[in-house]
């Protein structure tokens, strides 16, 4: 069995069999029709031979439905790029060591959920001294003076305290993405940084469930860090950044 | 209920009596205060409602009004009673009036007390007769309806618009659901005004107004009536206006509110005397509108470990508790929170799960025990999920939980779809029906570690309740005893809205609300 790189295909039990499931609602009555109208939408997406495994009444008009289909559509694996943060994962030890030795200095990290988004379950798995799966947060590190500023901070607040604190980074979380405000408010902050001379002075980072590296550095932040992320990944960056751009 | 957990009475006994001395010490204070809420909830029981030109509603109007002319101190209703007296006009005429600059404060005569009580007390009465009446709407159509099979399906809408809310809450009632909660936008719980008026831009929720809680309210009760069910309605009476929320639910027949006594100061940093004293009229306002209140204890866990702080939920189960009897509440009005939380990797952490939920179950048995779902520990697998949510429901049909919010599969990833919502009542409904007496065939074994975590759990909370009744639950909270977040007496947000009453205060509500009377039958410690 080779995969062909330029050309892979999803895969149930044979490969480029295009295996795949989905599920979705329609907003018609369940019947006969509704089925019909599944299939079809399957085959426009590409799904071949779609079977209506499961098709449910939700009441009110609307129908869920269970497909598999085999996909027609392949990608290029071989050509794909992916921004990445290059720095190696450092542990708790190493990150205050290396602040130490080649900063000299406490780094100062301001954090806090913006606009209107009340979720902190991020920013105190980041934060917080007791941190997230056994990894200690920021608040613990004695080479990191570490604030979080809460929820539902404003912007500018943010960009105030942060220059008040001589922030060497500042984090934010964004957790509510209904409507796509997370990438509303994330733009903002890039705005009024630059707008205020200061985004060249601290480094701008964004995490979250919906963000990933990728969409950080396209909105203009200096990194990004997407669920399952522990507080000693966004130190490793801190830390390593910061001793880049202290260098001659 | 069986003592199946074999669980030490007296120390039952003295975490009720320590809970009670805790409730008590904030008893001694909480009365001598009002807030900018708290008047302008019985503003809003006398029927102002509405804005003024700029938007701002009238009840804030009239609020700040008297604030600005140092009549608070007083209470709202003398003011306005004696206005009654002098106009003949109505409170909402009132309000306008004063809103469009045609009335003054100091306009308004003075007159003899037992003239204006007696106006006050007149119009309190109507107000109450009000609320009565819908509460014995909700008492008929429930006599009416099929009694829902216990847990009771508690589902969430939170579209943002409401009237796709009342579609989608009407679709979920149609699927099985028992109970709806409609989400609120995820920064209302800081504005110190409510919204007016029909809503359809919301992040994360939609607008809790009394429009909206009619829209929804109407919905809810077609799809009752379509399937011969009775169909109840949530929504969140916490923040900087609980008692209007309280007010405003009452009015238009909701049936269960989130509130709880600490949530605000642990989870939204509003200030402690503010929070006390407002929610102590919100609760008065439950209590008599026969709406079941619904505590938040489920978010301790998502702050800290469900493991290792499990007991904080019952102590401040025990704290909710003592609070809401002294605001009039029924045990069986008072639906206390805990959460299926346990880290889903832990050996015999269904174990955990069966003795915490058992635990509460046999510590508070009258009340309809709110059971919330895993959420921190679930990701975007949502067919693992779907799996921990099945476990989550088999722990509450086994220890007779009531009001059961369910788990969504795509919870980590967005607000609920239609469909995630169904597969969550399919799942219940699996679960609930095939496993429907479990619980009556079960015993745990003497010693075993059900047994030895819920004795630990109750000796554990215990402790922190003698604790904080030695040191008083304004430090305890100044300690981070609770969630491990620290708020300190005088900081929060809303402290602002505190005032102290003048000898000369009056609110004809809570006397009405008959809050002490009620009290005394419940389990007063």
């Amino acid at each position: 069995m080779t995969v062909d790189l330029g050309k892979v295909k999803t895969y149930g039990d044979t490969l480029n069999d295009g295996a795949m499931q989905v599920s979705f609602t329609l907003p018609v009555p369940a019947g006969d029709e509704a089925r019909e109208a599944a299939r079809q939408i399957a085959l426009k997406m590409g799904l071949e031979s779609p079977a209506v495994t499961e098709m449910a009444d939700l009441g009110a008009g609307f129908t869920f439905f269970v497909l598999y289909g085999k996909c027609t559509h392949s990608v290029d694996f071989a050509s794909i790029k992916i921004p990445k943060q290059q720095q190696k994962i450092m542990n708790f030890k190493e990150v205050n060591s290396l602040i130490k030795s080649e900063l000299g200095r406490k780094v100062v990290v301001v954090a806090a959920c913006t606009g209107s988004d009340a979720h902190t379950v991020g920013i105190d798995a980041i934060i917080n001294m007791k941190g997230y799966r056994g990894e200690y947060g920021l608040e613990r590190y004695p080479e990191i003076e570490a604030y979080n500023l809460g929820s539902q901070v404003p912007n500018a607040e943010l960009l105030a305290r942060a220059v008040e604190l001589g922030a060497d980074a500042i984090l934010v979380s964004q957790v509510v993405t209904q409507k796509n405000i997370h990438l509303e408010n994330l733009t903002e902050l890039v705005e009024l940084a630059e707008a205020e001379g200061l985004r060249d002075r601290v480094l701008l980072i964004c995490g979250g469930p919906r963000i990933s590296h990728e969409l950080a550095i396209e909105l203009g932040y200096d990194a990004g860090f997407g669920p399952g992320t522990l507080p000693n990944h966004v130190a490793s960056f801190i830390a390593v950044e910061l001793v880049r751009r202290n260098r001659p | 209920m069986a003592n199946k957990l074999d669980l030490d009475r007296t120390k039952i006994d003295l975490s009720r009596k320590m809970a009670g001395k805790i409730a008590d010490r904030l008893h001694a204070w909480i009365g001598d205060y009002t807030t900018t809420t708290t008047e302008r909830a019985a503003a809003r029981l006398l029927g102002i409602d509405g804005i003024d030109a700029a938007g701002v509603p009238l009840a804030n109007v009239m609020v700040e009004k008297l604030q600005q002319a140092g009549l608070l101190e007083r209470g709202l209703v003398p003011w306005l009673s004696r206005a009654v007296v002098a106009g003949g006009e109505t409170p909402r005429e009132i309000a306008q009036a004063l809103a469009d600059g045609k009335l003054q404060v100091q306009d308004v005569p003075d007159c003899p007390e037992e003239k204006w009580r007696a106006t006050a007390d007149g119009l309190a009465e109507k107000a109450a007769a009000q609320i009565s009446a819908v509460r014995a709407e909700r008492e008929s159509r429930i006599a009416k309806a099929a009694p829902p099979s216990k847990p009771m399906l508690y589902v969430i809408v939170a579209t943002g618009n409401v009237y796709e809310d009342a579609v989608q809450a009407k679709a979920a009632a149609l699927q099985g659901a028992d109970i709806v909660a409609v989400i609120r936008h995820t920064g209302q719980s800081l504005l110190d005004y409510v919204p007016y008026g029909p809503t359809s831009e919301g992040f994360g929720g939609t607008y809790a107004t009394q429009e909206n809680f009619r829209i929804v309210r109407a919905a809810l009760d077609e799809a009752g009536e379509e399937t011969g069910r009775y169909i109840r309605l949530v929504n969140y009476a916490s923040g900087l206006c609980m008692p209007e929320i309280s007010a405003m639910g009452a009015m238009e027949r909701l049936d269960m509110m989130l509130n709880d006594a600490m949530y605000g100061i642990l989870f939204r940093d509003i200030n402690m005397r503010r929070t006390f004293v407002d929610q102590h009229f919100s609760r008065m306002i439950n209590a008599f509108a026969g709406i079941i209140i619904n505590t938040g204890e489920d978010n301790y866990l998502t702050t800290t470990d469900a493991f290792d702080k499990g007991y904080t939920v019952l102590a401040s189960q025990f704290i909710n508790e003592q609070l809401a009897l002294r605001s009039g509440l029924k045990e069986e009005q008072i639906g206390l929170g805990h959460a299926f939380e346990i880290n889903p990797a832990m050996e015999d952490g269904l174990l955990m799960e069966i003795a915490q939920a058992q635990l509460c179950r046999e510590l508070f048995p009258k009340s309809p025990l709110k059971y919330m779902p895993p959420t921190k520990h679930v990701t975007g697998n949502i067919f693992k999920t779907y799996l921990i949510n099945g476990m989550y429901n088999l722990v509450a049909v086994m220890t007779g939980q009531e009001i059961q919010l369910l788990g969504m599969l795509t919870e980590a990833i967005h607000t609920p779809f239609i469909s995630d919502r169904y597969l969550s009542i399919d799942n219940a409904g699996y679960i609930f029906n095939n496993a429907r007496h479990l619980g009556d065939e079960l015993i745990y074994a003497p010693g075993g570690k059900v047994q030895t975590r819920a004795a630990y759990l109750l000796n554990e909370a215990c402790n922190m309740l003698q604790e904080i009744e030695k040191i008083g639950l304004e430090t305890a909270m100044e300690r981070g005893m609770f969630a491990d977040i620290k708020r300190t007496r005088e900081g929060g947000k809303g402290g602002s809205g505190v005032v102290k009453k003048d000898s000369g205060y009056y609110n004809p509500f809570p006397g009405l609300f008959g809050a002490h009377a009620l009290a005394a039958e419940g389990r007063l410690s």
